[in-house]
């Protein structure tokens, strides 16, 4: 594989982070095992007591395993559909964060749907998913069309790494012997050929005119499963753009912490500019600004109309004795601090803007809990049990243990896959999304960067 | 098969199962007799009393015998009782909240004091309006929202009218619980205590024994019993009447003491079914409470007091307006 300067240097730059497994890796590294071996054992609980140690009981059946598979399924989608709308459109800035797009969808694909799995009563029996299916239940919807994007996610990533595998195959890096084996066979005996680089450029356009549609139906496939019932709070027409708006908006902020994480860590800041923050932060802005919208319109006909059910479920979210502080802080956090953020030129930096991004996916977090418990916690007919735990949610110790092990299996992939390929895809980089750092003013004219006068 | 046919088919069903009854009880009482008088001519003649009121005598040869706790297959399971389309109707002007049913429920299929697959809430429509016992079972929807969401079939509709469960197939997600808008299923969510010989029974989708951890389940309409002509326990145990089970096919309803004609009953009580506008069908109707036999506070008063609480919000509205 033959690179330009540029390739070249960004090779050379991140090289040592894939080659040296440092002390702080292996502290990290450490410190995420043990939360997931505390989710392990919680599991254990779980699996061998019955789901009795979980606090959802027959009213509230889907708790904070359900929230944490939107919450992560989220985050996959908005990572190809960033990384989707970054390719086809040739956006030059762009490329440097391709690769940290894809790497989301992936690694949150693997985590959003652990959680469901968690969420079945029988573990046992998962293969009458397959052995039983039918077709009419959105479940089946999601286990297919899941399925069908993880596959879809990971080939969209690794064609875009192969050229990748095959500049680490040729350099001849300090790693273990199965290391460069395993480089050499993932990087298919790609040479740069002609025809190699036409195949390839033609599979990930393709892939990336496929993933785009699909990361849209699969979000929205996902919120059917809520949508196709008829409880208020659920049954609502706008579900489907809803998931999709939201997904794409917590799915930036979550690229935005790990640009941010990534910059720190590896001293990157020569490839995630702040024009990448401000960029991201634009596309924050208004996806904010039409969650924003769509959290309206839901709330606003649903207590405008004011039917009896209807409202029952928007008197639980508004009334401050219930959920009314929750809803407050997820639309403050969601919404109004990264439109305000990123409005304000003085605060338009990337620690700035890195913070609401944090505060923001925290704020969708909670919004995705007050979807899905007050609406369970409000059936049709009056509970009338005395017993409390029937009444209202409550999240027990195993299941924030093994939410805690989902955070630590994600991030666990994240630093794994840093010292695997390198984060800033080096064959892809040119001139141009290289040398934006140097001045934002810098002007392009005919592919070379010129100064203005 | 047009409506006749079924109609007929229900009759003839009707007489097999309530001749069986009396074959079962009268004539053989054993199990090895109900099974080796099949198809052998006999003098004995056996009087039925027609859905239309004539009394009809039939050689017992030509009943359909069957044997008591038959096993049945999937497909039978599945299938349901050929020629039955059963219904329900709750008389909410005879409820007094005994909690005869839910005992009687809960005595039938094994299940403990807490898991209640038939309830009885106290309802109170609006701020003036009177409060009233409201029992619920499951409705037995005919476009039921539960079946439509279980991604693995476990959950079924069968041609008898039944919603059932199958707690062998059955994975536990939960969707059916909360898709359906009557919160009547009920979840598995620690090892079920149940005596060992039930434990040891091969599974039924027909009582839902032996119960299983993780899965889902709810109140069956006792196909077991209606298999065999008898009616729910629930129906039998209430002390005032206030259910009445019967085949929508052959138009009749009963509560143990008096049987009436389903659609006359509808009509004249100016029945109706619980939340219609949902678009769930279901096939439990309810006769509004007029004319009531007790007043509510009876159904208050003799309760136990951990029971009480769960009505309270109402009870007490209700005192101080």
């Amino acid at each position: 594989m033959e690179l330009n300067t540029y390739q070249q240097e960004a090779f050379n730059y991140q090289r040592p982070n894939i080659e040296k497994f440092e002390k702080r890796n292996w502290i990290w590294i450490i410190f995420f095992l043990l939360w997931i071996i505390v989710g392990v054992y919680a599991l254990y609980l779980q699996i061998s007591k019955g789901h009795i140690v979980t606090g959802m009981r027959d009213n509230v059946v889907w708790g904070l395993f359900i929230v944490n598979f939107i919450f992560f399924i989220g985050l996959s989608y908005a990572g190809a559909i960033i990384a989707g709308l970054l390719h086809l459109f040739k956006v030059s800035w762009g490329k440097p964060i391709i690769r940290l797009a894809q790497i989301m969808t992936v690694i949150s694909v693997i985590v959003g749907p652990i959680f469901i799995l968690l969420c079945v009563g029988r573990f046992d029996r998962l293969h009458h998913l397959f052995i039983y299916p039918r077709l009419q239940s959105p479940m089946t919807w999601d286990v297919l069309s899941i399925l069908t994007y993880f596959v879809g996610s990971v080939l969209f990533l690794y064609m875009a790494l192969i050229k990748d595998f095959a500049v680490y195959r040729d350099a001849k890096m300090n790693v273990p012997k199965w290391r460069q084996k395993l480089y050499s066979i993932l990087a298919i005996g790609y040479r740069g050929a002609a025809s190699q680089k036409r195949h390839l450029i033609i599979s990930q356009n393709l892939l990336a005119i496929i993933m785009i549609p699909l990361a849209i139906i699969v979000s929205s496939i996902l919120s059917w499963i809520f949508g196709m019932t008829l409880r208020p709070g659920w049954h609502s027409t706008i579900f489907g753009p809803y998931f999709v708006l939201g997904a794409l908006h917590s799915g930036v902020g979550a690229l935005i912490v790990a640009m941010w994480t990534y910059r720190k860590m590896y001293k990157l800041e020569n490839y995630f500019t702040d024009k990448h923050f401000t960029n991201l932060g634009y596309a924050m802005l208004v996806l904010a600004a039409g969650y924003g919208y769509f959290t309206f319109s839901e709330y606003f006909t649903s207590w405008f109309g004011s039917a009896k059910w209807d409202n029952d479920v928007i008197n639980k979210l508004f009334n401050p004795a219930e959920y009314g502080w929750w809803t407050l802080l997820a639309n403050l956090a969601g919404i109004v601090i990264p439109i305000s953020i990123v409005a304000i030129p003085k605060t338009r930096t990337p620690n700035w803007i890195t913070i609401a991004a944090f505060i923001m996916v925290m704020g969708l977090w909670v919004k995705r809990y007050l979807i899905i418990v007050p609406t369970l916690e409000t059936p049709a007919l009056p509970m009338q049990d005395t017993r409390i735990e029937y009444v209202k949610y409550s999240a027990t110790w195993p299941e924030w243990a093994l939410t805690f092990a989902g955070i630590a299996t994600f991030l666990l992939f994240f630093t794994l896959i840093s010292k695997f390929v390198t984060v800033v895809p080096v064959s892809e980089l040119d001139e141009v999304s290289h040398k934006h750092h140097v001045n934002p003013e810098t002007v392009i004219v005919n592919n070379e960067a010129v100064q203005p006068a | 098969m047009n409506p006749e046919e079924i109609n007929d088919n229900g009759r003839r069903n009707f007489i097999k199962t309530a001749a069986f009854a009396a074959v079962a009880t009268a004539a053989c009482g054993s199990l090895a007799c109900s099974c080796s008088s099949k198809n052998k001519v006999t003098t004995e003649k056996i009087k039925l009393l027609s859905p239309d009121g004539e009394i009809v005598e039939i050689d017992s040869a030509y009943l359909n015998h069957q044997e008591n706790m038959a096993v049945l297959s999937q497909y039978e399971q599945r299938q349901g009782i050929p020629g039955k389309k059963f219904v329900m109707v709750v008389d909410l002007a005879r409820c007094k909240n005994a909690r005869k049913c839910i005992t009687a429920c809960q005595k039938w299929h094994y299940r403990p004091e807490d898991t209640e697959w038939l309830s009885v809430k106290l309802m109170k429509d609006s701020d003036k309006a009177a409060p009233y016992w409201f029992p619920k079972q499951c409705f037995h929807c005919d476009n039921p929202p539960c079946v439509k969401v279980c991604p693995v079939d476990a959950t079924f509709k069968r041609q008898d009218g039944l919603v059932l469960i199958d707690n062998d197939r059955c994975i536990g997600c939960k969707f059916c619980m909360a898709a359906c808008p009557y919160s009547t299923r009920v979840f598995n969510w620690d090892e079920p205590e149940m005596p060992m010989d039930i434990r040891n029974l091969q599974y039924s989708a027909e009582n839902g024994l032996p119960a299983k951890v993780g899965t889902v389940e709810k109140c069956d309409f006792c196909p077991d019993r209606t298999r065999e002509g008898l009616l729910p326990p629930c129906v039998e145990a209430c002390p005032n009447g206030v259910f009445y089970f019967g085949d929508e096919n052959e138009d009749t309803v009963t509560n143990g003491d008096e049987t009436i004609g389903f659609t006359q009953l509808i009509k004249e009580r100016a029945g109706y079914r619980f939340l219609e506008e949902l678009g769930t069908k279901p096939r439990v109707y309810y006769l509004p409470p007029k004319d009531r036999q007790f007043p509510v506070e009876r159904g208050y008063e003799n309760l136990d007091s951990t029971i009480k609480e769960r009505f309270k919000d109402i009870m007490e509205v209700k005192t101080i307006s």
